[in-house]
């Protein structure tokens, strides 16, 4: 999933410390997961923004929406009838949520209510970690099922590199090294032989390096 | 026991100090309280394992967030007490009091009587 962290209040009440009729849009997917835009979310914000304009004296009305998605047009069009009411519109789903909201809503200014962090999954309650940069040509089928892209610090295909010590990377004692885990998972599966076949050159152009990119699937498409 | 707490405190109830929310923290401010305060069972009595240690952390929430929009923090504690100690619970009703008394009355319930 894609997870998030919630951006500091101050930063939000920056964004719309003028306008007089904001919407807090939540989003029910992988920032609910998180924990940092969904409903409960929503009304933590929403609570707090009115709380600080009625203690700064301002009249704003503030309202609370939850949509099952802001990734796509039809549940984004939920909205349609309402959204030209409010001044502002504070998105706490990721930045595709925030963006795609934009572009339909072209009238009404759109900020970010959280910060957009990675791909990664739920290790336990509280901790999220990185698992995919989403290079768009997955290697996992020779690495044993880790990935050296998003859990190399280097990013490095045949490692690991001189900084491995212990089983842990020298950007810190307490990051595991991929290639450690690549190792041991190989050797699980008594497919060390893998091991030592050399990955040849990524193509990198399916990386966000080959620009904006897109998946086209006309068999899909109606 | 018979024991006098002041009558400024309205107690709800729940199941477990697990189930107060953050949310439930910010509405009661929101509405006007002066003043919350969340009474949980003994640290490592739950009976439920972890509900009060959730609720600490959300109380803990909660008073960064009453700081940040200027109520002050302060207005909102966790206390701990088994449910035989009585008299420790009438203590820590006057000590909540007293600490309401002393910063006053919420600010957000002045304002929103004056715009009334």
């Amino acid at each position: 999933m894609i997870v998030a962290d919630k951006k500091p209040v101050e930063e939000i009440i920056e964004f719309v410390k003028d306008d007089k009729k904001i919407l807090i849009l939540g989003c029910n997917e992988c920032v609910t997961v998180c924990e940092a835009g969904g409903k409960k979310e929503v009304g933590v914000l929403a609570s707090t923004l009115r709380m600080y304009f009625l203690n700064q004296g301002k009249d704003v009305k503030i309202d609370e929406i939850t949509l099952e998605r802001q990734c796509d047009h039809e549940y984004l069009e939920e909205i349609r009838d309402v959204a030209d009411e409010y001044d502002a519109i504070v998105s706490i789903a990721c930045g595709v949520g925030v963006q795609f909201m934009a572009e339909k809503y072209h009238s009404i200014p759109v900020y970010p209510g959280v910060n957009t962090c990675f791909l990664g999954a739920t290790e336990k309650r509280g901790l999220w970690t990185e698992r995919c940069q989403a290079c768009g040509n997955c290697l996992l089928a020779i690495t044993g099922g880790i990935c050296p892209v998003s859990r190399c610090a280097k990013r490095i295909l045949n490692g690991p590199c001189g900084g491995s010590s212990k089983g842990k990377c020298e950007i810190d004692s307490n990051l595991d090294c991929a290639w450690q885990l690549i190792v041991d998972r190989l050797k699980a599966l008594d497919r060390l032989d893998d091991y030592e076949k050399i990955c040849p050159i990524k193509d990198w152009s399916t990386d966000r390096a080959g620009g904006p990119r897109k998946v086209v699937r006309e068999d899909v498409q109606i | 026991m018979r024991l006098n707490y002041p009558t400024s405190i309205k107690i709800i109830r729940v199941p477990c100090t697990g189930k107060v929310d953050v949310i439930h923290m910010l509405r009661a401010f929101e509405k006007g309280a002066d003043g919350v305060c969340v009474i949980g069972c003994m640290e490592g009595d739950c009976h439920y394992k972890a509900g009060n240690f959730r609720a600490r952390k959300r109380v803990e929430q909660v008073q960064k967030i009453l700081n940040t929009v200027g109520i002050g923090g302060d207005r909102v504690k966790m206390f701990n007490l088994s449910s035989g100690e009585g008299p420790l619970f009438a203590k820590y009703a006057k000590e909540i009091h007293e600490k309401i008394m002393e910063l006053g009355p919420n600010p957000i319930k002045l304002k929103k009587n004056k715009a009334a």
